[in-house]
């Protein structure tokens, strides 16, 4: 055991002794309980996982990472790269200059962004960007940067739809997001029966999105940092007491715990953030390499197995389920804003992957880079292949998160501490986020009503525990297959739909620019 | 005929009962209008939980219509009764950024508003409303017992 890890047993006596208590043979029988939930649910989500990711035919390449790649290029031409000429009026809108005094009180843009981004920037940036970099080397950074450009496109497609199609009922609530607007949208242009499939499915991948990507790996990934830093005990344990957390706030209605945890996690990825750049600054004279590395790693791989297309397909994977740009998640949290204008919250929703992927998922990767916890042969320069684990070889044979705590605690010793504080709030607050979006799927196939809306969330707390007790290997496997499943309805339905994107971008742009659209700051 | 208005920054609170009665009888005095204004903090950069997101327009809704009938309404009609003008505004924002707007915006010429009758070690640092508004408001301003 590291010194840090003893240091941090003498810092929470409590757990450390409750944990030393457990005799022997109830730790051996904890273990077997997550063999036992590895074994059944690994089985049984294995044949959906291997669809997702079923090379195309010939190819290395899984088809549906090429699926998001093609709509997020499609998207960006077809909107005239959108993404980086709307840039500054995304954050005029943001900072309110828009906003009219009158409708003080209804959600403002900074919340609606704030409130998805907590939805996305979590696990994904931490844990996911350390599994890309270890399997796609260096290089998968640079195709991680250039998917969460192309992808702020697909953001704001999705995201403007879903404020135009929510349902509005009469109490005054929203309920929005791509089972909406695939079925109305799809309607309006005349494929209302085609509409309702995609809807339906896109439903049913949600909901195991949200129980899969939304819940069970950041159950998982919390408990691994747990396990981490205060040695190893039985997930199933983790689970439990988030799995009570979480119920406190979906079931029992307990919103100071979410509205401390909203507070705390914006200054959590703003201190994630400046520690990552206060490594950088340490390690300046290394920067200039680091970034040849992933440039250079982006197009020959530097020995990793799978090259140009490895750090590719790595790059591409780990960037969508980070931002999840095209997966239709966001726009279900933006749809419930209040706006006049639907196509406003396409603008503010085009700076999460910004956010998410260019600014924090580069941070993590770099910070790795950096600090050289992937190791290198020094005879050939190349990194050392472990083909048994299928990822380059690491210091202290880690991965995921504990990759990323390495490399932090490398440059500053008591970091993984604050790292384990910020992956359990982030780990919260995408689960409450997840919640939400998988009770709104839930609803729209099963209707609104309280035994509906009671028994998702109980569902959904089960899985914190099966999420929480299951090794790496099955729980991110079909985290990814469902999210990606989501994208996959959610895109068929945005290529028919985006005209309508177009028209009301382009009625926008002209109003904004006679100036019937008010500047008010 | 008024000649002048009095904006009161009414929150309905223990004592303010003292402030309406005391903001009437001043306006009966100098002939002027009563313009009462309530502010419903809010902050556009809280965070809201996305279920809160989409309970947001129905709860605005309910807290104006709350605010108008439970408050606004009887205090006004206790103005009209002692014979003045009187007008209210509900808006949501700062306090005292907003009544110290309202009263430019309405040429009032004084502004009342009650004492905030804490010692706490929030308000003595962060401030109160009454000291708030006798720091930025630009017409004279009446802090009532």
């Amino acid at each position: 055991m590291k010194p840090t890890q003893i240091a941090l047993r003498a810092g929470l006596p409590a757990l450390g002794a409750a944990l030393a208590a457990l005799p022997a043979q109830a730790q051996e029988t904890a273990h077997s309980i997550d063999e036992k939930i590895n074994e059944v649910v690994g089985a049984a989500t294995g044949p959906f996982v291997n669809f997702i990711f079923a090379p195309f035919p010939g190819t290395s390449f899984p088809w549906i990472v090429l699926w998001l790649v093609i709509a997020a290029t499609i998207f960006t031409l077809y909107f005239a790269f959108v993404q980086f000429r709307a840039f500054p009026h995304s954050i005029a809108l943001v900072s309110g200059k828009y906003s009219d005094p009158d409708d003080a009180g209804e959600v403002s843009h900074f919340q609606a962004l704030a409130t998805a981004l907590s939805g996305t920037v979590g696990l994904g940036n931490i844990a996911g960007v350390a599994v890309a970099v270890s399997i796609g080397g260096p290089g998968a950074t640079f195709w991680m940067i250039l998917a969460g450009l192309m992808g702020m496109a697909s953001k704001f497609t999705e995201c403007t739809l879903g404020v135009k199609y929510r349902n509005e009922y009469a109490d005054g609530t929203v309920s929005g997001g791509p089972m909406y607007y695939l079925s109305k949208g799809m309607a309006e242009r005349g494929f209302a029966g085609f509409g309702k499939v995609l809807a339906i499915c896109f439903s049913i991948v949600c909901v195991l999105g949200s129980l899969g990507g939304g819940n069970m790996f950041q159950a998982n990934q919390a408990h691994a940092q747990l396990a981490n830093i205060i040695g190893d005990y039985p997930g199933w344990i983790t689970g439990v007491i988030f799995a009570a957390i979480v119920f406190a706030v979906i079931i029992g209605g307990l919103k100071s715990i979410a509205q401390v945890t909203e507070k705390i996690v914006p200054f959590m990825g703003v201190l994630y953030v400046g520690t990552a750049l206060i490594i950088i600054a340490i390690n300046y004279d290394r920067i200039g390499w680091a970034l040849g590395q992933i440039f250079d790693g982006a197009f020959t791989g530097l020995g990793v197995a799978g090259g140009l297309v490895g750090a590719l397909i790595q790059g591409f994977k780990r960037a969508a389920f980070s931002n999840e740009a095209g997966v239709g998640s966001a726009a279900i949290a933006h749809s419930a804003v209040r706006t006049k204008e639907p196509i406003t919250e396409g603008f503010v929703s085009l700076l999460e992957p910004f956010i998410d992927t260019v600014v924090i998922c580069t941070m993590t990767a770099l910070v790795i880079v950096i600090t050289g916890v992937l190791q290198v042969d020094a005879e050939t320069g190349q990194y050392i292949w472990n083909a048994e684990l299928g990822r380059v070889e690491t210091l202290g044979d880690v991965s995921g998160v504990a990759l990323t705590s390495a490399a932090f605690e490398s440059a500053i010793s008591w970091f993984p501490y604050v790292l384990a504080l910020a992956v359990i709030l982030f780990a919260f607050s995408t689960m409450i986020s997840w919640s939400y979006y998988g009770l709104k799927a839930w609803t729209y196939m099963f209707g609104e009503g309280k035994f509906q809306e009671l028994s998702f969330k109980i569902l959904f707390c089960i899985f914190v525990v099966i999420g929480a007790a299951m090794n790496l290997g099955p729980v991110i496997d079909f985290s990814d297959a469902a999210i990606f499943a989501m994208a996959l309805f959610n895109i068929i339905g945005l290529y028919f739909l985006m005209p309508i994107v177009k028209a009301e971008m382009i009625s926008y742009q002209s109003r904004l620019k006679s100036g019937e659209i008010k500047r008010y700051a | 005929m008024t000649t002048e208005t009095f904006v009161v920054a009414y929150e309905n609170k223990e004592g303010d009962d003292g402030l309406l009665d005391y903001a009437i009888a001043r306006a009966k005095k100098d002939n002027a209008a009563l313009l009462l204004v309530h502010i419903l903090e809010w902050s556009p950069y809280k965070f809201l939980t996305p279920q809160e997101i989409e309970e947001r327009h129905a709860r605005r809704k309910q807290e104006l219509a709350r605010a108008k009938e439970v408050m606004l309404d009887p205090a006004l009609a206790k103005v009209h009764a002692a014979g003045l003008e009187g007008d209210c505004r509900i808006r949501y924002g700062s306090v005292v950024e907003l009544v110290a707007e309202i009263a430019s915006e309405a040429s009032a010429s004084m502004i009342f508003v009650g004492r905030s009758g804490t010692q706490s070690m929030a308000a003595r640092i962060f401030g109160s409303v009454p000291l708030g508004l006798a720091q930025v408001a630009s017409v004279p301003t009446v802090i009532v017992p």
